[in-house]
């Protein structure tokens, strides 16, 4: 075995990408990053998705990431083509995205002489990256790509970043992938304190009105097994955040909806009226609580997460339990399960109760004779039902609207931006998570502010055999925005009106190669989406809905979230 | 109420930058901060100096101990550890004042590394209560160049409680 390995650097960083079994990589070239894609052009295993811009590149990669549960990768030159990737990069770190970026940079003799398309792409990213690493010499290109595909996943999820000058991509060395990484710094939990779980147990065991809070986390530690083993051992309530949409089944009798700013009235009272809250992979993001001090007043909160920093970020945890989330769930599924065998009740009135909420106050809204988002949101859903569909939103009112209404039965099947709020993301990340799920249909619902950040990306759908369905709630506004300037500006709009005719969706998807739908009337509706959903081939359907349609039940920033505003109430109050 | 924390990080580029952004990006402040090699090679330690509440120490512990560089973070909680601190001082000393300022630094342990006609430089070192004492009885002198390096600490093998508290939090 006496088989030489020698090769360029640039050979090397495509070597350890298929080391790590990487299928698909998103990205662009320029000047820098030359050397890696000329040995893309040489061969390789792994499929290079051709983006039209970095951020989109990125947005893929995070779509692909949240998709298939495996860390996205992305690939972009030195400068304008990195500093590109700083939203998508921003963007998983808030959401918990594995994501592996390779950046190109300058020469090594020119790094810090502001050289042409230098930047310091390290150093931006710093506050937002687990890590990133500098390549200094080629000879750590394999042990560095394996510590950051290792630092991605690992823990908490997030983004790395490996920026590789271009003579290190050049020069030679003798490639060997190594099997362990050699990082003494990075521990993350791998062990859950048994005395802890039994704690949390207990006091979930005993609760009358218990409420699992369950975030994102969840879908990353590939916990949703057994959150359904907790739920349904204990006969426990569910309320997924947006991040976790799609953890629990949401036709399930257990799951009861979604909390925060634009959740069901039924939701935010069971969570702040609970007396245990058991947070599980998710944050108290302010989006979830309102007013931080009003939140779920007299709750004993159970803090589950693989992050030990969160723990106490923002609300003290009665009882903390660090670590996988797999693991703790499924033990506390089987301790709980032996409390309701001893003979502790479940909460069945609990239960009963919100379920009544949920009658007394569900999601309305009134039909008119102009088309309604949420009617194209709700009919979306109807025709999606049972089938392997995976939605994608932008940021805004579509997206609450989506989470309101799309049914997620399944994990990985709801893919949002939340922590970031990117507006744009939702076509990217179709495209992504169409490259990781080829067999599924791929839905975006999107905004009409939001498609005309990354509408380019309609061309890598259309030609790298990626087909999408964008479902366009055309309101012609930057819908959210509008809605807060009319409930707390005095109705003062400012700088929103995009209009619903420039461009012409139908039109422009056309000139993408990809199929273009107008839709004015609900009578057009069903037809243009079962088109839609049916035809194999992008197309993008612009609903044009009404432009005054607010997004209710609504927490008013920084109230607390029992004084939400319902569709129907007066806002003088605010 | 002030802390001081020890990290233990390898000595990789940008680890102290790290750092330092993961303050300055969460809002935290840093009173003062002292990087030097350790007993093992590849190995630093930055001796922190904040000023902030238990419950924001917690966090900046943690959140520290999450990247990737950081080997070890222990609080070095007052009277449970040697705490040092070198100032050098530049003052005013007119002939007829400088015996007395030679004195005064030399009670501190203190002594004169420097003299010109007209002003003296003096280094000291101690616990950071001391300079500052020191630097008191100097001030009606005219200081005219002050430095101080910020605190280093290490916890004390002599008592008997668990000095250097790992993060109970984390495994």
């Amino acid at each position: 075995m006496s088989r030489t390995n020698r090769m360029t650097g640039a050979d090397a960083v495509l070597r350890s990408l298929e080391a790590e079994g990487v299928e698909v990589m998103f990205g662009i070239p320029g000047g820098a990053i030359l050397p890696t894609y000329d040995a893309i052009a040489k061969g390789t295993t792994v499929r290079h998705v051709l983006a039209r811009h970095e951020q989109g590149a990125g947005h893929m990669a995070e779509g692909y990431a949240r998709a298939s549960g495996r860390v996205g990768v992305a690939l972009a030159t030195s400068g304008p083509g990195a500093t590109n990737l700083v939203t998508p990069i921003a963007d998983a770190w808030m959401d918990s995205t594995p994501l592996v970026c390779v950046t190109g940079q300058v020469r090594s003799t020119l790094i810090g002489t502001d050289a042409f398309q230098e930047c310091d792409i390290t150093g931006i990213t710093m506050p937002i990256v687990k890590h990133s690493w500098l390549v200094q010499d080629v000879k750590e290109i394999p042990a560095v790509l394996k510590a950051a595909f290792h630092v991605a996943r690992t823990g908490r999820c997030g983004p790395v970043l490996v920026d590789v000058p271009r003579d290190v991509q050049e020069t030679e060395l003798e490639f060997s992938y190594p099997d362990e990484v050699d990082l003494p710094g990075w521990r993350p939990p791998s062990r859950v304190h048994p005395l802890q779980l039994r704690e949390a147990a207990r006091v979930i065991a005993l609760a009358e009105k218990p409420v699992l809070y369950v975030g994102g986390g969840t879908l990353n530690g590939d916990a949703c097994d057994e959150l359904r083993e907790l739920a349904e051992a204990g006969r426990l309530p569910v309320i997924t955040t947006l991040m976790g949409k799609g953890a629990f089944p949401e036709s399930h009798e257990l799951h009861f909806g979604w909390p925060g700013m634009h959740g069901p009235k039924w939701s935010n009272l069971a969570m702040n009226t609970c007396d245990v809250l058991v947070a599980i992979g998710s944050r108290f993001d302010d989006r979830v609580t309102g007013k931080l001090s009003a939140f779920a007043p007299g709750a004993t909160v159970v803090h589950l997460d693989i992050d030990p920093a969160e723990i106490g970020k923002l609300r003290e945890a009665d009882v903390p339990v660090v670590g996988p989330l797999k693991t703790a769930l499924a033990e506390l599924a089987k301790e709980v399960a032996k409390h309701r065998a001893d003979g502790i009740p479940a909460p069945e009135a609990w239960l009963h109760r919100i379920a009544e909420w949920r009658q007394e106050f569900p999601l309305r809204y009134a039909r008119g004779d102009m088309l309604k988002p949420q009617t194209v949101i709700e009919r979306l859903q109807a025709l999606m039902a049972g089938e392997d569909v995976v939605v994608t939103t932008g940021v805004g009112q579509h997206q609450m609207w989506a989470m309101q209404y799309v049914v997620s039965e399944r994990p990985r099947t709801f893919i949002t931006s939340g922590g970031l709020g990117t507006m744009g993301y939702g076509i990217p990340a179709a495209i992504g998570a169409k490259a990781a799920r080829p067999e599924a249909t791929v839905v975006c619902v999107d905004g009409d502010g939001c498609f005309q950040m990354t509408q380019q990306e309609l061309a890598t759908a259309v030609l790298e055999d990626l087909p999408i369905v964008v479902v366009l709630i055309n309101n012609g506004y930057l819908g959210m925005v509008q809605q807060w300037q009319d409930m707390f500006f005095d109705e003062r709009r400012s700088h929103v009106h995009l209009t619903h005719q420039v461009p012409d969706y139908a039109q422009l998807a056309q000139a993408y190669g990809a199929v273009g739908l107008t839709v004015e009337s609900e009578t057009e509706l069903d037809g243009a989406l079962e088109e839609a959903l049916a035809s194999g081939r992008t197309t993008v359907v612009d609903c044009r809905v009404d432009q005054s349609e607010q997004c209710f039940p609504m927490i008013p920033a920084g109230a607390a979230a029992l004084d939400m505003v319902e569709f129907g109430d007066s806002v003088e109050a605010m | 109420m002030k802390h001081t924390i020890s990290v233990q990080v390898e000595d990789k580029p940008g680890a102290l930058a790290r750092i330092s952004t993961m303050f300055a990006r969460r809002g935290f402040n840093i009173d003062s901060l002292a990087v030097g090699p350790t007993e093992r090679p590849g190995v630093s330690c930055i001796t922190l100096r904040v000023d902030c509440e238990q419950h924001s120490l917690e966090q900046i512990e943690k959140q520290i101990h999450k990247l990737v560089n950081v080997l070890r973070v222990t609080e070095l909680p007052a009277g449970e550890a040697v705490e040092r601190e070198l100032l050098l001082l530049k003052v005013a000393a007119p002939p007829d004042k400088r015996a007395e300022l030679i004195a005064s630094a030399a009670a501190f342990g203190g002594r004169a590394v420097d003299l010109g006609p007209d002003s003296v430089v003096f280094e000291l070192t101690g616990t950071p209560e001391e300079l500052d004492s020191f630097q008191e009885l100097a001030r009606p002198h005219g200081i005219q160049e002050l430095i101080r390096t910020g605190r280093i600490g290490m916890s004390r093998p002599s008592t008997t409680r668990r000095v250097s508290r790992r993060l109970s939090a984390i495994n």
